[in-house]
């Protein structure tokens, strides 16, 4: 596979690279997510700039970049609540921006989405916040609901904390909460929003068994956005590399460690210089610093 | 020169801009009322901490007001020997101007603030977004129960004001200073015209609500999704609701008592 | 949070209190609980001076409002204020030759029309007139009255 080093590389060497993007197991079907030429600016910043990326069915993609890449902003594009300038957004086959309203909530309905904070509603116990999509899109009757919901936070290992409300949650056990919540109406993917950062040890730990767990055991296809190079690349089976609103390299995790590319291998290896430099573009410093004396 | 009329015109494009967001939203709001007579209970939880959280304060409040009113009117009346119109006088303020006004004012401090705050951190905490991404319009679910229980709720509320206002300017002038109570009453039955002076009231009011309400959820919907954003909104949705409860105010008893 | 149950007796008070505020408004505040909702008949009256009588002014008789004020407008020809009066149907016995005189509530209240019965046997219907009537006291004329009359016991 042909690199380009940095984050110069032009759309060309970015659309060959996800062509060659091995595809787990699945690949003669139809990736759940196709992303096209996507363009997309927020005021006078340029965030992705001819962006393709194909998320397979099934498996676990991983996507990776820099703080400020736009990684979240991706997944809010994936999930229809924020509109590109150009190029288009596919899942499951229908072009997220063409849907009106009403088909754009069934589609949600079949998408699930953990936010970095959990997003929890606060005055919801976590019973009835995990009970709160089935109670908004279902008619089911109260011991059937109370059943699910038991269900899927045995799932997480919280059904014990059921009547704890989101403040007496841990960062950890909110993530877990948020996990059963987003997985209440049985969806065909999740998104995971960062998932890793912030966490001790342990609750990372739990939180990586159950992401495979729940992506191998209910047939899900989960995507996953996080600059945790290590804890993603235990999981993923196809991680893209984000920078400067295009994709650098794609494959699997353990080909991108040992990238040719100077680039991933800093970004992959946590390098503190490289091509992305230790120092913010300044002039140099002796003349900064003679020149404030003068 | 030139960059002062710059910055006027860019100010004056973003009031366009807010103004235009705020009539989008109010459009949404508006179109969702059905799912607050579907779900009685959204409203319910609203009603409570907008109105009834709010109750104590009004009440105080208007009872005191009522108290100073009666006190001052008295001292200025009895110059001229005309104790017996202090009712009228006590009564016409409050139904007329301070009920309305003044809860209103209460209100933006006490239950529009509140919205905001909350609003403000259901976003800056991406629950908003959570809710977007569950297929729940956080506009149906979250902001339409408070907009109506806020529309409810002002008009009660200013007239739980004024009624104690009345009860407590009576309790100062007639308990305490002595004023005929038959003449109280009386006087204020006569002058007291209950389409022009009580019902324009409940007009004010209504309309005093309908602006606090838009203003408070607006702001919070609006704000920008970080701590000091939501402090910052939070203290435009008082300025801006106070600003607008006077502007208002002129204007309705303009066009109403001309 | 409260329980449902709780929920909604709060907030069943809480608009209970606010109506029972309205309502002490409306009827013990305002002219709608004194307001007279039965029918009524119209009798007209022309006053030299009116004073600062007003629409909706009282009209009582010994005290007691036996009707409204429900017109006031002027007579061109005879440059006088044409006074329409309102009276409640069940006081359908006023004699035709009623005299009418416009009073002050205290020394600055508002202005009514007060009605002094007469002796005649044929009584007030809709359209009638009031034949004699008592204009407006104005306060200069009668402190200029008082000056002059001074004036003239000092000259004696």
């Amino acid at each position: 596979m042909s690199l380009t080093a940095g984050t110069q590389g032009g759309e060309a060497s970015a659309a060959r690279s996800v062509e060659r993007a091995p595809l787990p197991d699945e690949s003669a079907r139809e990736p759940l997510v196709r992303i096209r030429n996507l363009y997309f600016s927020r005021g006078e910043r340029q965030i992705f700039s001819g962006l393709d990326i194909d998320i397979p069915r099934g498996g676990i993609t991983a996507i990776m970049g820099p703080s400020g890449t736009g990684k979240t902003t991706l997944l809010k594009l994936i999930g229809g609540q924020l509109r590109p300038d150009q190029g288009s957004v596919e899942v499951d086959g229908l072009n997220v921006h063409e849907l009106n309203r009403q088909e754009l909530y069934q589609l949600r309905m079949r998408m699930g989405m953990l936010f970095q904070s959990g997003a929890l509603l606060t005055d919801l116990s976590v019973f009835e916040n995990v009970a709160f999509p089935l109670r908004e899109h279902t008619a089911l009757p109260e011991p059937l609901l109370r059943k699910l919901v038991l269900l899927k936070l045995e799932a997480v290992g919280l059904r014990g904390a059921r009547d704890l409300m989101p403040s007496q949650l841990s960062g950890g056990m909110a993530r877990r909460v948020a996990l059963a919540r987003a997985i209440a109406l049985d969806p065909m993917m999740i998104m995971y929003d960062e998932p890793f950062t912030g966490q001790d040890p342990i609750s990372l730990g739990v939180l990586v068994k159950l992401i495979r767990q729940l992506n191998d055991a209910a047939g899900l296809t989960s995507i996953l956005v996080s600059h945790d190079v290590e804890e993603t690349n235990a999981i993923a089976d196809l991680v893209y590399v984000i920078s400067a609103g295009k994709v650098v390299e794609s494959g699997d995790p353990a080909r991108l460690t040992q990238s040719g590319s100077e680039w991933t291998r800093q970004f992959m290896q946590g390098l503190p210089d490289g091509p992305v430099p230790f120092h913010y573009p300044a002039p140099p410093l002796e003349k900064d610093i003679l020149g404030a004396e003068s | 020169m030139t960059g002062l009329l710059a910055r006027l015109g860019r100010s004056g494009i973003i009031f366009l801009r807010h103004l235009g967001r705020a009539t989008v939203l109010l459009l949404h709001i508006l179109a969702s009322m059905g799912e607050v007579l579907r779900r009685p209970r959204l409203l319910l939880e609203q009603l409570f901490s907008v109105g009834v959280l709010t109750v104590l304060i009004i009440a105080v409040s208007g009872l005191f007001v009522g108290m100073v009113l009666s006190l001052q009117g008295y001292y200025i009346l009895s110059q001229f020997a005309a104790e017996a119109t202090l009712g009228v006088m006590v009564a016409a303020s409050l139904v007329r101007e301070l009920g309305p006004v003044v809860t209103a004012l209460l209100f933006a401090g006490r239950a529009g603030s509140a919205l905001t705050a909350e609003i403000g951190l259901m976003k800056a905490t991406e629950q908003l977004s959570g809710l977007e991404m569950m297929a729940v319009d956080p506009v149906r679910r979250v902001l339409t129960p408070r907009f109506v229980a806020g529309f409810i709720s002002m008009p009660l509320l200013a007239a739980l004001f004024s009624a104690l206002g009345v009860l407590g300017g009576w309790f100062v002038g007639v308990g305490l200073l002595g004023v005929d109570d038959g003449a109280w009453w009386g006087q204020m039955q006569a002058r007291i015209d209950w389409n022009e002076d009580l019902f324009n009231g409940v007009i004010k009011s209504l309309v005093f609500g309908f602006a606090c309400v838009w203003i408070a959820i607006f702001q919070g919907y609006n704000c920008l999704p970080t701590s000091a954003g939501v402090s910052r909104a939070t203290t435009r949705t008082v300025v801006h609701s106070s600003l607008a409860v006077l502007a208002l105010d002129f204007a309705l008893t303009a066009l109403m008592f001309n | 949070m409260k329980s449902s149950r709780q929920l909604e007796m709060l907030v069943g008070v809480f608009m209970a209190i606010g109506m029972v505020a309205l309502f002490f408004l409306a009827m013990q505040v305002s002219n709608l609980g004194t307001l007279h909702t039965g029918d009524s008949y119209e009798v007209k009256a022309r006053f030299d001076n009116i004073g600062s009588l007003k629409v909706k002014a009282p009209v009582t008789m010994a005290g007691v409002e036996v009707g409204r004020i429900s017109k006031i407008g002027f007579d061109k020809e005879r440059f006088q204020a044409l006074v329409t009066l309102s009276i409640y149907a069940e006081y359908d016995a006023i004699p035709q030759d009623t005299y009418a005189k416009i009073l002050t509530a205290g020394l600055l209240g508002e202005q009514y029309i007060g009605l002094d019965p007469g002796g005649s046997d044929e009584v007030l219907k809709d359209g009638s007139e009031i034949e004699v009537t008592q204009s407006a006291l104005v306060l200069e004329e009668v402190i200029g009255q008082f000056i002059f009359s001074k004036a003239q016991e000092g000259e004696k």
